[in-house]
C-alpha cells in the first residue's frame, strides 16, 4: 500500500531539509546530495507491504529493516557497473567522445565519465579494472611517465570524487600497469579510489607483496579470492563500492538489509526466531525490495533515458539487487543469552555453528524468492554482508566478530571467518590492521591471503596500524581529515562523516592489531 | 594419569621428548613470511641482556610459584608441578616468583604432539620456526620433528646460539632449512662477559652455515657498554661477504630492559645514532637487508 504524508510529517521533512542547508560541517556538494534525497521523501510512490513501517521506520533501536539511505523514490540503480572496456574501444556519443587512441585519451576519457555515472551517492561507485583498461596504452611509455601520469590522475580522482565508496579492480594477472599503480598509490597514502586485487592461484607472489606493501601504507588494495567470485557470477565481476561483486556492465538496483540483532529481541527463543520473526521480517524485506526494483525498472523511465543504458554500457539484464543483514554476531549472542547459555558468537563451536544455522535460513529464502528482473543472478538476490553504517551500535557488520571480542590468536578469527564468507557472492569481508613495520615481513601478509584462498575465505583488508589511511568498515579515511571535521570543519569526502561516526560508535579504532 | 601422560615422564622411553615453554601459531618475527613459532626450554648461554630469561632453566618442581598462581592454572601431583594451559591467563606471576630462573608453563611434548598444534595453522603458514631458550639443546626432537614438518611440505628454521657443532649433525641439517644465528659478540672475552660462554663454536657456525647457505639471518643484539659492538658487527659482515651470502638478513637489534632481569637492568639502551651507523657499516660491505629492530 502506498504511505499517506500527514501535516506533522510534511512539516518534519520540511525541517529536515532547513537542518541540510545550514549544517556547517557539509560541504555544498554534499548539500546538495543530501537535499536531493529529501526532495525523493516527500513522495509516496511505492506500494510497500504491510507491516514495513514497524520494521523500518521507528526507532533505531527496534529497527529491523534498513533501506541504507536510499530514498522513497528510487530513480537510479544504487551501484552501477558499466562496461568501460566497450567506452574505451568505442567512445560515447551522448558524451561526444571518440575512441581513446593512447594513454592521456584513456585517462581523460575515463575521467570524463566518472563524472556522469550516477549511484546512490552520485558518485561513480565503480571505476573499471585499471589495470585491463590502461596497460595496452602504456607499451611506449617509461615508468616514470607512467607514474607521473598516474599520480596526477589518481590525485584527481581522489579531490573530485569525493565519496570513497568509489571502487577499482586490478588483477588477477600482473601487468607493468598494475605494479607502477601499487607503487604510486603506496605513495600517496589517498582514501579515494577504494581498490580490489583480485588474486587468483597462478597471480605471482610478487605481485600480490606489491599489493600488500601498497595496503600497509595506504590501506589498499583488499585481496578478493577470485576463483570464488569467478565460481559463483562468472568471468565478468566486478568488486563496486565497499566490496560488492556484482556485474560488469550491471550492478545493483538495490540494498536493503536486516538487522538481526533487532530482529533477535521480537523472539522468545531461537526456535521462535527461526521459524516465526526472522522469516516474518525476511518476506517484508525481500517484497519492499522487489516493489523498489519495480518502480525502478518500469516506472523511472532510468533504463530508458540514461545514456549509459541507451548506449549499451550498462544492460538492464545484468543488474541484480543485494539483500543485506548486519549483526549476525549480536543476534547469535543474544538467542543463546535467551536459552540462558552465556557462550559468545566467534568463541564457541555451538554459538558459531548457530550462525551457521541463521545464515542457512536466510540462504534457503533468497534462494527460494523470486524477481524477473535479476534473471542475471537465477531470478535471486545476491546476499551482501553490509559493513555497517555510522549510527549502528550492538550491531556488527555482517556476520564479523564484534570488535573488542576478536579471538586472541588470528587462526582462530580466520576459522570463524572461514565459515560465513561463502553465503556472500555480493560481498563480504574482515579487516586486520596489522604491525608489520619494524620487522618489514610483507610475506606474513602474502601467506595469509595465500592461505585463505585455499579456504572459503572469500575478501580480505589490512592495513598498517600506525597508517593515516585506515578502513572504516568496507570504505577508507584518512584520520588526519576525521581530526578536522570532528573539530567542527568541514571536509572534502562523505565518507569521512561515516568514518568519524563509526569511530564513535563503532569502536573502529580499537581493532586488535595482529 | 593417562598412558599417554605416562609415557611423556622422563626416562620412560619413547619418543624423543622437549620441554615446550610456547607455541605462537602465527608470528610475523621469526623468519620470512607466516610461520609457526615453537620455543623450547632451557639455555646453556646466560646472557646478561636475555629478555626471556625465564626460559633459561628447566623447573625443579620446587613448587614455589603455586601459590602464586590466581587462575588455579597451576598444582602440585605426585611432586611435580602441573600446568593447566586451559586455565591460565598469561600473567607471568609464576615465572617472577621463580627462585630458579625458570617457569612451570611448559609442556613436555613429543614431535607428533607439536606436529598436530602446528596443523591446525595450515594452510595459512609457510613454515615452522623453533626457538628457545636454545633448542638445539633438545636435538633428537628437532629431528623428529622437523622431520615431520618437512612431510607437510613446511619449511624449516632453527633459532640458534650457535652452540651445536651443525657440521657435525648431517641427520639435523638434512631437515633444516637454515638457522637463524645469534652473534652475540666476536671476541672470546667479549663473549664470555656477555653469555658466559666461549665462542670457538659460534664463529665456527657462522662461517659453516654461510657456506652451506643455511643462513637466512643473522643477529646482534647491540649493547655498547658490553662487548665491541661495531668489531662484531664487521666480522660478522665479513663471513657473509667472503662467502658470498649478501642477501642474508642481518637484524641490529636495539637492547632494551624489557624483561630483562633485575640485576641487569642498569644496562643503557644504544642511541638511534649508534643502531644507524652499525647499519652503515654492515650496509658498506654490500649486505642488503639489514634491519633496525
Amino acid at each position: 500500500m502506498k504511505r499517506v504524508l500527514t501535516p506533522e510529517m510534511i512539516e518534519e521533512k520540511r525541517q529536515d531539509v532547513f537542518n541540510i542547508l545550514v549544517d556547517p560541517t557539509s560541504s555544498h556538494e554534499q548539500r546538495v546530495t543530501y537535499l536531493a534525497r529529501a526532495a525523493e521523501n516527500f513522495l509516496t510512490v511505492l506500494d510497500e507491504p504491510e507491516g514495513l513501517d514497524e520494521l523500518l521506520r521507528c526507532d533505531i533501536d527496534t529497527r529491523c529493516i534498513c533501506n541504507l539511505f536510499e530514498g522513497d523514490a528510487p530513480y537510479r540503480p544504487r551501484y552501477i557497473c558499466i562496461d568501460f572496456e566497450k567506452f574505451l574501444r568505442e567512445g560515447s556519443a551522448f558524451l561526444q567522445l571518440g575512441p581513446a587512441k593512447d594513454f592521456s585519451e584513456a585517462l581523460t576519457n575515463l575521467m570524463i565519465m566518472y563524472h556522469n555515472i550516477p549511484s546512490i551517492t552520485n558518485y561513480p561507485v565503480y571505476i573499471g579494472d585499471l589495470d585491463v583498461l590502461l596497460d595496452p596504452y602504456i607499451t611506449d611509455l617509461s615508468d616514470e611517465e607512467v607514474r607521473k601520469a598516474l599520480r596526477l590522475w589518481m590525485t584527481t580522482i581522489d579531490r573530485t570524487i569525493l565519496d570513497s565508496f568509489c571502487h577499482a579492480n586490478i588483477g588477477p594477472k600482473a601487468t607493468r600497469l598494475g605494479y607502477l599503480l601499487m607503487e604510486v598509490e603506496g605513495e600517496l597514502e589517498n582514501a579515494v579510489p577504494n581498490l580490489t586485487m583480485r588474486v587468483a592461484k597462478d597471480t605471482p607472489d610478487d605481485f600480490v607483496l606489491a599489493g600488500v606493501k601498497c595496503s600497509l601504507k595506504s590501506a589498499k588494495p583488499s585481496f578478493a579470492n577470485d576463483e570464488m567470485f569467478r565460481g559463483e557470477l562468472g568471468d565478468d565481476y566486478c568488486i563496486a563500492s565497499c566490496y560488492n561483486g556484482l556485474y560488469k556492465g550491471g550492478g545493483s538496483y538495490t540494498l536493503s538489509r536486516l538487522i538481526l540483532s533487532n530482529i533477535a529481541k521480537r523472539a522468545k527463543n531461537i526456535e521462535d526466531f527461526k521459524t516465526r520473526e526472522l522469516p516474518y521480517v525476511m518476506d517484508i524485506m525481500a517484497r519492499y525490495m522487489d516493489e523498489r526494483i519495480r518502480f525502478l525498472v518500469e516506472d523511472s523511465g532510468w533504463f530508458e533515458s540514461s545514456f549509459l543504458a541507451t548506449e549499451g554500457f550498462v544492460q538492464r539484464e545484468k543488474f541484480s539487487a543485494m539483500y543485506g543483514l548486519v549483526g549476525l554476531a549480536e543476534c547469535v549472542n543474544l538467542l543463546l543469552e535467551k536459552e540462558g547459555c552465556t557462550e559468545r558468537f566467534g568463541h564457541s563451536d555451538r554459538a558459531n555453528q548457530l550462525g551457521v544455522e541463521i545464515m542457512d535460513i536466510i540462504n534457503d529464502f533468497n534462494n527460494n524468492h523470486y524477481n524477473k528482473y535479476c534473471e542475471a543472478t537465477g531470478g535471486h538476490f545476491l546476499l551482501h554482508a553490509q559493513v555497517g553504517i555510522e549510527s549502528d551500535h550492538d550491531c556488527s557488520p555482517g556476520t564479523r566478530i564484534p570488535i573488542g571480542e576478536e579471538p586472541d590468536e588470528l587462526v582462530d578469527h580466520l576459522n570463524v571467518i572461514n565459515l560465513f564468507h561463502k553465503y556472500f557472492p555480493s560481498g563480504t569481508g574482515d579487516i586486520f590492521p596489522m604491525d608489520l613495520t619494524v620487522h618489514k615481513n610483507p610475506q606474513y601478509v602474502l601467506d595469509i591471503i595465500r592461505g585463505g584462498l585455499g579456504m572459503d575465505i572469500r575478501y580480505l583488508s589490512f592495513y598498517g596500524s600506525d597508517s593515516d589511511v585506515i578502513r572504516v568498515t568496507g570504505y577508507l579515511v584518512k584520520r588526519s581529515e576525521m581530526e578536522k571535521l570532528d573539530a567542527g570543519q568541514n571536509v572534502r569526502q562523505n565518507t569521512t562523516g561515516l568514518g568519524l561516526g563509526a569511530s564513535k560508535n563503532c569502536k573502529i579504532l580499537d581493532r586488535r592489531v595482529r | 594419569m593417562t598412558a599417554e601422560q605416562v609415557a611423556l615422564l622422563p626416562g620412560a622411553g619413547g619418543p624423543p621428548r622437549a620441554t615446550v615453554n610456547k607455541i605462537i601459531p602465527f608470528s610475523c618475527v621469526d623468519g620470512p613470511g607466516n610461520r609457526t613459532a615453537v620455543f623450547l626450554q632451557g639455555c646453556n648461554f646466560d646472557c646478561r641482556y636475555c629478555h626471556n630469561p625465564e626460559t633459561i632453566q628447566t623447573c625443579v618442581h620446587c613448587g614455589a610459584c603455586v601459590p602464586y598462581c590466581k587462575p588455579g592454572a597451576l598444582s602440585i601431583m605426585a611432586g611435580r608441578v602441573q600446568y593447566d594451559i586451559k586455565k591460565c591467563v598469561l600473567c607471568d606471576e609464576c615465572f617472577h616468583h621463580c627462585p630458579h630462573g625458570s617457569s612451570p608453563r611448559t609442556r613436555e611434548m613429543t614431535p607428533a604432539q607439536v606436529m598436530d598444534e602446528v596443523r591446525r595453522n595450515l594452510p595459512f603458514i609457510r613454515g615452522v620456526t623453533v626457538s628457545g631458550g636454545e633448542c638445539t639443546r633438545w636435538r633428537d626432537f628437532l629431528v623428529g620433528f622437523l622431520t615431520l614438518a618437512k612431510a607437510e611440505g613446511l619449511g624449516t628454521l632453527l633459532d640458534s646460539n650457535g652452540s651445536h657443532d651443525f657440521s657435525a649433525d648431517s641427520e639435523l641439517i638434512a631437515v633444516t632449512d637454515g638457522v637463524m644465528l645469534d652473534v652475540k659478540a666476536w671476541t672470546p672475552e667479549d663473549h664470555v662477559r656477555v653469555t658466559g660462554w666461549d665462542n670457538a663454536l659460534v664463529r665456527k657456525n657462522l662461517r659453516w652455515l654461510a657456506e652451506q647457505h643455511k643462513l637466512p639471518e643473522v643477529r646482534t643484539v647491540i649493547v655498547p657498554e658490553l662487548f665491541d659492538c661495531e668489531q662484531t658487527v664487521r666480522n660478522v659482515c665479513e663471513v657473509l661477504w667472503e662467502t658470498g651470502n649478501l642477501n642474508t638478513r642481518y637484524k641490529i637489534i636495539c637492547y632494551r630492559p624489557m624483561g630483562v632481569r633485575e640485576v641487569y637492568k642498569g644496562l643503557k639502551s644504544p642511541e638511534q645514532a649508534e643502531l644507524q651507523r652499525l647499519a652503515g657499516i654492515a650496509r658498506g660491505y654490500g649486505l642488503t637487508d639489514v634491519v633496525i629492530i
